[in-house]
């Protein structure tokens, strides 16, 4: 700080205080009503002293909803995208930055331009292709008539068609958002950064690509890399719109989907305990990613987004 | 960019790329080749039988009133969005950067909205501004005379999906500010208090000017975020009601494709929000363009 100034320290401590108590607010709220008993929950004002309910709404919440299975399913989907957004886009980077190949140019500019493709705005098209992911080459036979000439040539009837539907599965859940523009740019700009003699002295020694990737490259992104697992395990788990579209089986929805079970409705008893019980659940494993590794979070986010 | 000392084999780099290319062909593409080609065809609901109708979708969605009302509302939604969780995360940045004490507690209080999923956010303040239990609808409402049903009431449920979707990009905002705020050179902070320049004056003529660059970034992704991001929010709390006056663009894309199984309007829909996000993406690129020219 420039110069000492008490009052002004002291309306910046007091409304740095009031943002920080409105900003917490509905966090503090929810842990307060997950900790009281329906008769606490309900009264007007709700007291804002927590109760000592936690255990039991928890449970409730936990049976109510099935969230064990769900969580793990929030589980399987995050890390899946996790690891599979930051492996491809770590080999697509290493490919672009260290061979010279016919295609490197149009390669990048693919996946970059992912990124003017969110999911939302190829909703139907993307449910069509999941719901059979040989839907393409079901379209060239259509095109081409293929089977009508290949009844034609035969003589005989002739009815070839191809379908394998993801939907319901964790491959449908994890795999159409596992592209990654943001992850494939920022290793390139990462690899673009190491010495060129590092890479001369792997091959002067007779390293293979792959064997300077694994020994090399890899352990030199370990920060990079840190700092993805935390946003893209916070993408993956906050996942909204894809996985209530692709999954009908109640055994494949994902915590996030299954929370809204637990809002009571108009006609039902106002469980707000429990349903805030279980958004507390919900938000626990992104939320500890985020206070615990906040450093890598900031690094991740600021990097991730230039 | 290429390094100069590179490898050479013939397919292994081609064996790298494969699998990003196979999900952004299979996922991205060739769904993207769908909805545009779906915008221009006329199917009956189940799909079995599709017509060429050129631009008859687009014409009968942009003569569709309800289709500007969705628009409008994503105007308005966005922009108070925007506004709202930018000023909110440059002030807590701007006071967060002042103080020495307790730093790393405060940020962390600041930052956990992040990683509450906007579904979630959506129910939070569902339960603060519930009609008959929410503690703010019920205190300081009542004692102001507002009435309130967010259920009932348009405007009510727009409010609720705006406060929602501004809270849980507070942090998103507060990181990037904080940031910029850093990366001032403190010399000039100082050469400008020596001058005279009292805190404010010093953030409005120094502090803020240096971060336009972020700030016009943030613009650009609070406006995606409200955009696209939102669904969540406004399916868990208002499901585009009451009477569409919370049905912003996505949500109707959704409504009309999934629940209406209206596919070409809900195609051509697509295509227009293509057109709002590459519009949005060339933009902002743009604009980092021109500062890098700047900056060298």
């Amino acid at each position: 700080m420039v110069e000492n100034n008490p009052w002004l320290d002291a309306v910046t401590y007091t409304l740095l205080i009031l943002v920080i108590v409105i900003v917490s607010f509905p966090i503090f709220y929810t842990l307060i009503a997950a900790t009281l008993p329906l008769e606490d929950v309900s009264r007007i004002p709700m007291p804002l002293i927590p109760g000592n309910q936690l255990l039991v709404n928890l449970k409730a919440a936990w049976l109510k909803g099935s969230m064990g299975i769900e969580l793990l399913n929030s589980f399987i989907m995050a890390a899946g995208i996790t690891i599979g957004k930051i492996s491809i886009s770590m080999l697509t980077a290493f490919a672009i930055v260290y061979f010279d190949f016919r295609f490197r140019k149009i390669a990048f500019v693919a996946v970059f331009c992912t990124l003017m493709l969110p999911v939302e705005v190829r909703i139907l098209p993307t449910y069509e292709i999941t719901a059979n992911i040989f839907g393409p080459m079901q379209n060239i036979i259509q095109l081409f008539k293929i089977n009508t000439i290949i009844s034609y040539l035969t003589g005989s009837r002739f009815h070839f068609s191809i379908r394998f539907s993801l939907l319901d599965s964790y491959a449908g859940l994890i795999l159409p958002l596992t592209a990654s523009a943001t992850a494939t740019f920022l290793f390139r700009q990462f690899f673009l950064t190491i010495p060129e003699e590092l890479c001369e002295a792997a091959k002067l020694d007779g390293a293979s690509p792959m064997k300077f990737f694994t020994r090399i490259l890899l352990p030199l992104s370990k920060t990079n890399i840190a700092a993805l697992v935390v946003i893209d395990f916070i993408y993956g788990w906050n996942q909204y719109l894809w996985p209530l579209l692709i999954t009908t089986n109640p055994r494949m929805t994902t915590a996030v989907i299954g929370l809204e079970r637990l809002i009571p409705q108009m006609d039902e008893l106002p469980t707000w305990n429990v349903a805030m019980a279980g958004a507390l659940l919900v938000m626990l494993p992104p939320a500890l990613l985020v206070i615990f590794m906040q450093r890598w979070f900031i690094k991740g986010l600021v990097d991730s987004e230039k | 960019m290429l390094k100069r000392s590179s490898f050479s084999s013939r397919f292994l780099p081609y064996l790298l790329i494969l699998p990003q290319l196979l999900i952004i062909l299979t996922f991205f593409y060739w769904p993207a080749a769908q909805a545009f080609f779906q915008s221009f065809m006329l199917s009956d609901p189940f799909g079995v039988r599709s017509q060429f109708v050129w631009l008859y979708n687009f014409r009968h969605l942009f003569e569709d009133p309800l289709y500007w009302k969705s628009i409008g509302i994503t105007f308005i939604f966005s922009f108070l969005t925007t506004m709202l969780s930018l000023s909110a995360g440059l002030l807590t940045a701007a006071l967060a950067n002042r103080v020495l004490k307790a730093k790393s507690a405060i940020r962390t209080f600041l930052i956990w909205p992040y990683a509450v999923a906007p579904a979630i956010s959506g129910v939070l303040w569902m339960f603060i501004f519930h009609p008959t239990f929410g503690i703010i609808s019920r205190l300081p409402m009542q004692w102001l005379g507002i009435t309130w049903n967010p259920i009932l009431n348009g405007n009510d449920a727009l409010f609720l999906v705006i406060i929602a979707s501004a809270w849980k990009q507070i942090s998103y905002n507060f990181v990037f500010f904080i940031a910029g705020l850093q990366s001032i050179p403190k010399s000039l902070i100082e050469a400008a208090a020596i001058d005279g320049a009292g805190p404010f004056r010093r953030f409005w003529t120094i502090s803020f000017p240096l971060l336009s660059p972020t700030l016009f970034f943030l613009m650009v992704m609070n406006v995606v975020y409200a955009f696209f991001e939102t669904f969540g929010i406004i399916h868990t709390v208002t499901q585009g009601g009451p009477g569409g006056a919370t049905m912003t663009m996505i949500y109707k894309v959704y409504r009309d494709g999934f629940v209406g199984l209206d596919l070409g309007s809900s195609a051509a829909q697509s295509v227009v929000l293509m057109i709002v996000i590459v519009a949005l993406t060339l933009f902002q690129f743009k604009y980092i363009e021109k500062k890098v020219q700047y900056a060298g």
